[in-house]
C-alpha cells in the first residue's frame, strides 16, 4: 500500500502549514484596500484588510511611497465608521504607516474630534496616535486637551497623555515642561499606573534640578506609592539623590533607610531594584551591603531562572569590588555551576573564582572541569585568567590548578585560548618556584603536538632559559630535538637556539648537544644551518675568536642593548660598503620600553616573550603611593600617571602641580602643594574642583592635606568616578582652599586661630591621550600583520593649513599620546608627504597600532589618512573619534 | 555611573517584543528602538536569538539570557516563542513582568488555545495586545487581565475586571466570526 500517502493525510501536514495568510500578496491586498472607499463600509471586512496590511508590514514587506500614501488616504475614510473595533485597527495602522507631515493634516481633525469624544478608548488612543505622528506646530493647538487628559478621571486616558508627554519631551521640551502642575497632580493619582507614568514624566522634566528631584523623593518616600513599577522608579531617583549629595563623608547616608525598607517590599522587582541600588552606591560599606546581599542570596535558590540570573549577575559585580561580602553566598553559588541556564552557570563560576578561598579550590576545580567542555573559547579565556590569579593568591594550591591548566591545554581550542593557558603556566612557573619542573614538563608535552608556530617558538625560548637551571636538564633534550626533526623551519631554528643554551649552561650535556647540533648542519633551511654553525663555533670556544665562557653566555642569553626597532631602522639605512655595520652606531634612546608582540589582549604585561616590560620607576612610585591610600584601594590597577602639570605661575605664594592618575573607572588628581611663605602655616588644605565641564565625572573622594608648613611639600587628592573603560574627557577648574595661620618667624610657632582662605588655580583637563600608554613595538610590521584585519578602521581627515608637515605630524602624535615607532616621528625637511607609525596601549589593556599618511600641498593644507588596528574594533573607532574631535 | 548614562535608565525601557514560531519565523514583532535600523539587522537579531534559545526549556518558567549585550527574557508554549528584549542594565524582573503580561494576555485572548495557527487567525488581537503593553518603549501595562480587557472591549472601561470566564464568552463569538471570515 502507499503507506506514506496515508500517513501524510493522517498527520495533516497541510493543516500544519496552514496559515490564514497563505499565499498573501501585497498587490492583491492593496486592491482589497479599495473597500475603504465604499460608501457603505463593511466594518468587519475593513478590519480584516487592515490586519492583512499589518501582517505584510510585520513580515518586513515595504510599501512604496505611492502605495503608503494611497493606503493612508484610504484609511482616513474609515473614520466615518462608528464601529469601535474597526476604529481600534485604524489607530494601529496609522501609527505603523507613520505618515509624513503633509499627510498628517488629513487625519488631524478626525483625531482631535476623537480626543474629545465621550468614549474613553477613543480619547486614549487618539492622544497616543496624534502625539506619535504630530510635529511641534500642531502640539500647541492640542496642548490644552493634553493637559486636561493628564488629569482625566479615566486612568487609561491619563496614562496615554503622560506616556505621550515622555515621548514629546525629547522633541518639544519647552511645551511639555509647562504641564508640570498637571503632572504633579497625576503623581498623587490613586491609579497605580498613572502614578508610575506621572512619576517618570515628572522626573524627566526635573532631572537637571537637583533640589526638585530631592524634594520629590523626600515627599514620595514618606507617602504611598501604589505600584511596584513606580516604587522601582522611586528607588532609582533616590539613588540619584544619594549620589549627588556625596558630601556626607561620615555618618548616615540620607535615604539609606528607605532603600533598606524596600528590601522588605512584597514585590520581587522592588526588592531586587533596591538590592541592586544598594550594591551600586558609591563607597558602599560592608554594613550597608549585608542586607542587600542577604536578599540576593535568597534569590539564588529561587525556582525562577530570571531571579537567579538577576541575583548572580549583581553579586558578580559586587565580587569585583567587595569579594569578601559575597563569600557567604559561595555554597549557593556552587550549586549554580550546574544550572541549566548557561548564562547563570557562567556568572556563578566567575564569581566563585573571585571569591573562592583556599579550602574550596579543589572542589571548584573539579566542578569547572565538567563545565569547560560546553562553553565558548571566549569565556574559557576568562576562566583561565581567573584561575591564574586564583593560583597566585593561593600558591599552595598550584598543583591542582596546574593540573587543570595542563588538562585543558590538551583539549581542543583556538590560538587565543591556548595562548592564555600557556601564558598562565609560564607565569605560575615564574612566580611559584615549586611549580617550575612540573610546569616545564607540561609545556614540553604541549609542544609535542602543537599546531601554533608562535606558541612553539615562545615555549622553546622559555625552555632554553629555564630548563638548564632545573635538577635534571637532560630530560628536556628529547622534546627539543624532536622539534628539529618534526617541525617547520621557524620552530626548528628556535629549537637549535634552545639546544645551544643547554649546551652552554650544562657542561655534562655539552658533548651530546654537539652531536645534535652537527646533525642540524644538514638542514634544508638556511636559518637553521646558520644557527647551528654559529652555535657550534661559539660553544667550542675556537681560538679564532678566543671567547671566554662568560662571553658565550652573554651572547646566548644577553639581551640586545639597543631597541630592536632602532636596530632595524639602522640596518635598513645601512648601505652596503667597505665599512662594516657598527652596532654601536644604533641609537640607544628608548622612549618607552618596547613590548614584545602579543596577539592576545594580554591583561597583564607578563607571559611569554621575556623580557617583561618594566614600568617606568615613576609610575611604580606613584602606584605605591596611591595604593597606600585606603580610599583608593578599590579602584583597581593604576593604568597611567601623567607628568605633573603646573597649576600656578612660577614664584607665587603657593606652588601647586597636579598629577593625573587614570584607573579603569576612576581618575585621581594628586595635587602637589608647596607653601612658599615662611610666615604661614596652612591647614586642612583641599582643592575644590568644579567638574561642571566634565559631565561624565562625579567626585567620590576628597582627601585633604592636614597641614602644609613652609617649604615642605605635601599632597591632597581628589578622586572622580567615571564610566568604566570609557575615555571620558573634560575640563576641571580648581580652587585651593585652606585655613591659614600666622607663624611667628622668631619662635616658629603658629597661632591657634586660623582664617579660611582660598586661592584660584589654573584649569586642568583630562584629554583622550590620558587613556593611552606610550608603548612601542619592536617590529611594527609584524605586530600590524598579527592584528585582526577586521579590526581595521580607515578614514581621511583634512587638518587645514599648518605651518609645516612636521608640525602637523607632531600635533597628531601629541593628540593621540602614542609611541612613534621606528623613528617615524621625524619628518625630513622639505618632504611633501610622510608616513608615521604609532603604537600604544589603550585603557583596558587594548593594544592599538596606527598608520598615518600625511600629505601637504602648496598653500600648506595638510591632509591625513588614518588607519587603525586594535585588539578591539571599538577602540579603533575610538581612536578615529579622538582625531575627529581633536 | 555617570549622569549621561543614568538618564537613559530613568524609566524601564523595552527594546522589542517578539513572537516567533518554532522555526524562528515571525508571527508578530514590534521594535521600539533604533538599535536595529534595517530589516536585515532585525531579522539577523531574531535569527541569532532564536538559535541561541531554541534548545532551552522555557516552558514552565520564563528563561533569560544575555545576548549581544541585551537582556532577553523568553517563554515558549506549543509552537510559539515569546521574547522581550531590553538593554543590559535593565531590571530583569521588570522585564519578566512585561513578558508574563504579554504571555498571559495572549493566553486569555486566544482562550488558552495558544499556538501559531490561532495566533495568526487572531493576529489583530495579538497586535493590539502588544500595542497595549508597551508604547514607544515605555511600559503601559503588565497586568494580563487588564491588557486583555483593553484589547477585547477596546479599552473603554478598565474598571471592569476581566476574568477569564467573561473573556471566553466575549470571544467565543468574535473569534469564530473572524476566523470564518478570514477563511473565506
Amino acid at each position: 500500500m502507499a503507506q506514506p500517502l496515508v500517513k501524510k493525510d493522517d498527520d495533516g501536514d497541510d493543516e500544519m502549514d496552514y496559515s490564514p495568510f497563505l499565499g498573501i500578496e501585497k498587490g492583491a491586498v492593496l486592491q482589497e484596500a479599495r473597500a475603504f472607499h465604499d460608501p457603505q463600509l463593511d466594518a468587519r471586512r475593513c478590519s480584516q484588510v487592515i490586519t492583512k496590511l499589518l501582517y505584510l508590514l510585520n513580515q518586513g514587506e515595504t510599501f512604496t511611497k505611492v502605495e503608503a500614501t494611497e493606503v493612508f488616504f484610504a484609511v482616513t475614510k474609515l473614520f466615518q465608521s462608528k464601529d469601535t473595533g474597526l476604529r481600534r485597527m485604524v489607530y494601529l495602522i496609522i501609527k505603523e504607516l507613520s505618515p509624513s507631515n503633509d499627510e498628517v493634516i488629513i487625519v488631524t481633525s478626525s483625531l482631535m474630534k476623537d480626543m474629545n469624544s465621550k468614549t474613553d478608548m477613543y480619547r486614549a488612543n487618539a492622544i497616543r496616535v496624534l502625539c506619535r505622528i504630530t510635529d511641534g506646530t500642531l502640539l500647541t493647538q492640542i496642548e490644552r486637551y493634553l493637559k486636561q487628559a493628564i488629569v482625566d478621571k479615566n486612568p487609561v486616558v491619563a496614562s496615554a497623555a503622560l506616556v505621550s508627554g515622555i515621548h514629546l519631551l525629547q522633541t518639544n521640551p519647552e511645551i511639555v515642561k509647562r504641564w508640570s502642575n498637571e503632572v504633579q497632580e497625576a503623581v498623587q493619582s490613586r491609579a497605580a499606573l498613572v502614578q508610575f507614568h506621572a512619576l517618570a514624566l515628572l522626573h524627566q522634566i526635573r532631572q537637571n534640578d537637583r533640589l526638585a528631584v530631592s524634594k520629590l523623593v523626600t515627599s514620595l518616600t514618606k507617602g504611598s506609592v501604589r505600584s511596584p513599577l513606580a516604587q522601582c522608579l522611586l528607588i532609582r531617583y533616590t539613588s540619584q539623590v544619594i549620589r549627588e549629595t556625596n558630601n556626607s563623608q561620615s555618618g548616615e547616608r540620607p535615604f539609606f533607610d528607605f532603600l533598606e525598607s524596600c528590601l522588605r517590599h512584597k514585590a520581587e522587582m522592588v526588592i531586587f531594584e533596591a538590592a541592586r541600588a544598594i550594591t551600586e552606591l558609591t563607597g558602599v560599606t560592608n554594613r550597608e551591603l549585608t542586607p542587600a546581599i542577604t536578599v540576593l542570596q535568597l534569590f539564588l535558590s529561587s525556582s525562577k531562572p530570571v531571579l537567579r540570573f538577576a541575583a548572580v549577575r549583581t553579586l558578580n559585580k559586587v565580587a569585583m569590588t567587595h569579594p569578601l561580602a559575597v563569600t557567604n553566598c559561595n555554597i549557593d553559588m556552587e550549586s549554580l555551576i550546574s544550572d541549566q541556564n548557561r548564562s547563570i552557570a557562567t556568572l556563578a563560576i566567575t564569581t566563585l573564582l573571585k571569591t573562592g578561598n583556599e579550602s574550596s579550590v579543589d572542589r571548584l576545580m573539579k566542578q569547572i572541569t565538567n563545565f569547560m567542555s560546553d562553553i565558548a573559547d571566549e569565556f574559557k579565556i576568562v576562566v583561565v585568567e581567573a584561575i591564574r590569579s586564583l593560583c597566585l593568591k593561593f600558591p599552595l594550591k598550584y598543583r591542582s590548578l596546574m593540573n587543570f591548566l595542563s588538562n585543558i591545554l590538551r583539549e581542543e581550542g583556538g590560538f587565543e585560548y591556548k595562548k592564555a593557558i600557556v601564558d598562565s603556566i609560564v607565569i605560575l612557573i615564574r612566580d611559584i618556584p615549586d611549580a617550575k619542573e612540573n610546569g616545564l614538563i607540561h609545556l614540553c608535552e604541549f609542544i609535542e603536538d602543537c599546531e601554533f608556530t608562535y606558541l612553539s617558538t615562545q615555549i622553546l625560548h622559555f625552555l632554553g632559559n629555564e630548563g638548564p637551571k632545573t635538577s635534571d636538564p637532560s630530560k628536556y633534550i628529547r622534546y627539543i630535538y624532536n622539534r628539529v626533526i618534526l617541525e617547520n623551519a621557524t620552530v626548528r631554528a628556535a629549537a637549535v637556539s634552545t639546544l645551544a643554551k643547554f649546551g652552554a649552561l650544562v657542561g655534562s650535556l655539552k658533548p651530546r648537544i654537539f652531536v645534535l647540533l652537527r646533525r642540524c648542519l644538514f638542514d634544508i633551511d638556511d636559518e637553521v644551518r646558520d644557527r647551528a654553525t654559529l652555535y657550534l663555533n661559539t660553544l667550542q670556544g675556537d681560538d679564532s675568536i678566543g671567547e671566554t665562557d662568560n662571553d658565550v653566555k652573554e651572547f646566548l642569553f644577553g639581551s640586545l642593548d639597543v631597541p630592536l626597532s632602532n636596530l632595524e631602522t639602522s640596518l635598513q639605512n645601512y648601505e652596503p660598503s667597505e665599512e662594516p655595520f657598527d652596532i654601536s652606531s644604533v641609537p640607544k634612546e628608548v622612549k618607552s620600553q618596547p613590548l614584545t608582540e602579543k596577539k592576545a589582549p594580554g591583561k597583564v604585561p607578563t607571559g611569554l616573550g621575556a623580557p617583561i616590560s618594566n614600568p617606568t620607576p615613576t609610575v611604580d612610585a606613584y602606584e605605591k603611593l596611591i595604593s597606600s591610600i585606603p580610599e583608593f584601594s578599590s579602584f583597581g590597577k593604576l593604568f597611567k600617571s601623567s607628568a605633573p602639570v603646573e597649576l600656578t605661575e612660577a614664584e607665587t605664594e603657593y606652588a601647586v602641580s597636579v598629577v593625573k592618575h587614570i584607573f579603569d573607572g576612576h581618575v585621581v588628581f594628586q595635587y602637589n602643594c608647596t607653601n612658599t611663605i615662611p610666615e604661614q602655616l596652612l591647614e586642612n588644605v583641599t582643592v575644590f574642583v568644579d567638574a561642571s565641564e566634565a559631565e561624565e565625572f562625579s567626585e567620590v573622594v576628597l582627601k585633604p592635606l592636614r597641614s602644609l608648613p613652609y617649604d615642605s611639600p605635601g599632597q591632597t587628592f581628589v578622586a572622580f568616578e567615571k564610566p568604566e573603560g570609557v575615555p571620558a574627557v573634560g575640563k576641571f577648574s580648581n580652587l585651593l582652599k585652606f585655613i591659614v595661620k600666622e607663624v611667628d618667624p622668631a619662635t616658629g610657632e603658629a597661632e591657634d586661630e586660623g582664617v579660611e582662605d582660598e586661592y584660584q588655580l589654573e584649569d586642568l583637563e583630562i584629554v583622550a591621550a590620558d587613556y593611552i600608554l606610550k608603548v612601542g613595538v619592536s617590529n611594527f610590521r609584524n605586530a600590524w600583520e598579527s592584528m585582526d584585519p577586521d579590526s581595521e578602521r580607515v578614514d581621511e581627515y583634512g587638518l587645514g593649513a599648518r605651518e609645516s608637515l612636521a608640525e602637523a605630524v607632531s600635533a597628531v602624535i601629541n593628540l593621540l599620546g602614542m609611541q612613534p615607532c621606528e623613528g617615524t616621528d621625524v619628518v625630513p625637511s622639505n618632504s611633501r608627504s610622510h608616513s608615521c607609525l604609532l603604537s600604544g596601549i589603550f585603557i583596558g589593556n587594548v593594544k592599538v597600532l596606527v598608520r598615518l599618511s600625511f600629505g601637504i600641498d602648496g598653500p600648506k593644507q595638510v591632509a591625513m589618512k588614518l588607519t587603525v588596528r586594535s585588539d578591539d574594533p571599538a577602540i579603533s573607532d575610538a581612536i578615529h573619534e579622538i582625531v575627529a574631535n581633536g | 555611573m555617570a549622569h549621561g548614562e543614568y538618564l537613559k535608565e530613568s524609566y524601564p525601557s523595552v527594546k522589542n517584543i517578539l513572537l516567533l514560531d518554532s522555526e524562528g519565523k515571525r508571527v508578530a514583532v514590534k521594535y521600539f528602538s533604533d538599535d536595529w535600523p534595517t530589516l536585515a539587522a532585525k531579522l539577523s537579531f531574531e535569527k541569532s536569538l532564536f538559535t541561541k534559545t531554541a534548545k532551552t526549556n522555557a516552558r514552565s518558567e520564563a528563561e533569560i539570557t544575555m545576548f549581544d549585550s541585551y537582556i532577553v527574557v523568553y517563554k515558549f508554549v506549543q509552537d510559539l516563542h515569546f521574547f522581550v528584549t531590553a538593554g543590559s542594565d535593565e531590571n530583569e524582573l521588570i522585564l519578566a513582568a512585561v513578558l508574563q503580561g504579554f504571555f498571559d494576555a495572549v493566553g486569555l485572548l486566544l482562550r488558552n488555545d495558544v499556538e501559531k495557527r490561532t495566533a495568526l487567525e487572531n493576529l489583530d488581537l495579538i497586535l493590539l495586545c502588544i500595542d497595549e503593553i508597551v508604547d514607544g518603549g515605555i511600559i503601559l501595562e503588565t497586568d494580563a487581565n487588564t491588557i486583555a480587557g483593553k484589547v477585547a472591549t477596546n479599552g473603554s472601561d478598565n474598571t471592569v475586571t476581566f476574568s477569564e470566564q467573561t473573556l471566553s464568552q466575549a470571544f467565543a463569538t468574535a473569534r469564530e466570526h473572524l476566523a470564518r471570515s478570514l477563511l473565506n
